[in-house]
């Protein structure tokens, strides 16, 4: 039963009015999902660069082609003569939060509704291809040639500013960097500037594009990617399975449009969801590893509920943070251990499998499709779950997607430097 | 129109993404094309690339139309 406790109690909702993805299985949220559930998988040979000199060699990236087809052709999102501006990632956001924005209809007229009108856009590192791309400019003395883009082009807010440049929103401007976690704390965050009145909508998610030598070059030297599968690319991502040795970058952008429940339904919006938990916490442990039994996971989890006012009998599905390392099992051993009993009705994915992990993008596509397994009563599933490296009594969607129904659903996001956070979501 | 001022259009286009017919030698490069303050520090750097000439700070900020532009870049050259 849903409380009206927590979170909510008293305070203002929040729904999701609009949202937008590109990713590794391309362009437009209705494309995505439905290849997701179709079990398609949007991990390839790495093609921006030559990896063969890289232990990793896989990657998700984002599908160039006409938009027909659920493809990107950057030009018609990015003016040609502004691409080389920014960095990739803020092509990315500009896409996604273009696709929420106009999925919205949210359109501002007055000063006051522009002013009450905010963004809130992550990304775990930012512009790290225009950081390579400069250091080479300075290292071989042209420090002077360095170009006056530099730096607004690899800034982390710079998504959030060219946002609301665009569209002349000009409530809060924001951004988050929590590396893995950023999506899901741009959205929590961006929520709870909505409940305390600072906002009526907010443009919030995550964008990324590290599938360059430095991002791969770098994950590899912390021993965090897949290297064994660079012949059977779209087997590289298996959450829980025993034979998994990495996660896998993937790119892209998820964005969501909130806005404020009265203010939504004043205007005849479309609501695909509501915010209704959102818990955080911090490991105090390690740099990239979870504690064991991945306590941090538990207390964001456990959070994320008492905010919502809810139970673990409420929640029927959790997105997982699930990257394909070993920490995928301490997720897992936290969930159960939260959920006891209830883990026997649970349903829980990764939907990482198909993607990739987006990093700082990886919590706002993840809440997207947290909102959309609600709306048609789909459990997303875990690609390459051959065989479990830990028995679990919660049905882990192996390979294939599963009608059921889902009312409530959690999705997790956790962080190097031990951040944890976790989003609840539920149909209005 | 001479080679100077053929490359100097090309520059602009390029980088302010405009089309040539709005190229002419009195267009600013901001009140006219398009430019903010950032665009024309990189067409400056552009210039200098391609002429390999130095522009020094205080003659760019004099540079605000395609004719300053060729000006500058062919006195320098004749020099």
């Amino acid at each position: 039963m849903l409380l009206s406790a927590g979170m909510n109690s008293g305070r203002r909702r929040v729904v999701v009015t609009g949202m937008g993805i590109v990713g590794p299985l391309g362009l437009g949220v209705e494309n995505v999902w439905s290849r997701l559930i179709a079990g398609e998988s949007g991990i390839g040979k790495i093609t921006q660069f030559d990896a063969s000199d890289l232990p990793a060699q896989v990657a998700g990236e984002v599908p160039e082609g006409p938009r027909e087809e659920g493809k990107l052709t950057l030009s018609e999102w990015v003016p040609t003569k502004d691409q080389r501006k920014m960095d990739r990632f803020i092509h990315m956001g500009l896409v996604a939060a273009t696709e929420a924005v106009e999925d919205s209809g949210w359109k501002p007229q007055t000063e006051e509704e522009k002013c009450r009108t905010g963004v809130m856009i992550g990304s775990g590192i930012g512009g790290l291809q225009t950081i390579y791309d400069a250091s080479i400019t300075v290292h071989e003395g042209r420090a002077k040639r360095l170009s006056p883009f530099f730096i607004p082009s690899a800034l982390i807010n710079l998504v959030s500013g060219h946002v609301s440049i665009k569209y002349g929103f000009q409530g809060p401007n924001h951004s988050v960097v929590t590396a893995c976690a950023t999506g899901v704390h741009a959205i929590g965050d961006a929520a709870r500037l909505i409940m305390f009145g600072d906002a009526d909508v907010m443009v919030a998610g995550g964008a990324e594009a590290t599938v360059c030598p430095l991002g791969i070059a770098g994950f590899c030297s912390a021993r965090a990617l897949s290297t064994g599968f660079n012949a059977t690319p779209q087997q590289a991502s298996r959450p829980w399975d025993k034979d998994r040795d990495g996660f896998v970058m993937g790119e892209g952008s998820g964005i969501v449009v909130l806005e404020e429940y009265e203010h939504a339904k004043a205007r005849g919006a479309k609501i695909y969801g509501e915010v209704i938990g959102y818990g955080m916490s911090g490991d105090a442990y390690h740099i990239t590893a979870p504690s064991e039994g991945h306590y941090g996971a538990y207390r964001a989890m456990r959070s994320a509920l008492q905010s919502a006012g809810l139970t673990t009998a409420d929640i029927n599905y959790v997105n997982a943070h699930g990257t394909s390392t070993m920490a995928d099992d301490l997720e897992l051993e936290a969930v159960e251990r939260l959920f006891g009993d209830d883990a026997k009705k649970l349903a829980m994915s990764s939907t990482k499998s198909a993607t990739g992990h987006l990093l700082g993008a990886a919590g706002a596509i993840e809440a997207i499709f947290s909102i959309l397994a609600i709306r048609d009563n789909v459990a997303p599933p875990t690609l390459n779950l051959d065989n479990p490296s830990r028995e679990s009594v919660i049905d882990r969607v192996a390979h294939t997607a599963q009608q059921r129904p889902i009312n409530v659903a959690l999705s997790n996001s956790f962080g190097f430097g031990g951040t944890n956070a976790s989003l609840i979501v539920r149909g209005v | 129109m001479s080679e100077i001022a053929d490359k100097v259009k090309k520059i602009v286009v390029e980088h302010l993404g405009v089309e040539e017919s709005k190229v002419t030698p009195e267009a600013s490069f901001i009140d006219d094309l398009g430019a903010d303050s950032l665009d024309t520090v990189e067409l400056v750097m552009a210039f200098e690339e391609a002429f390999n000439v130095e522009i020094p700070e205080d003659a760019a900020e004099k540079i605000t139309t395609v004719k300053d532009a060729i000006d500058y870049i062919e006195k320098q050259k004749a020099a």
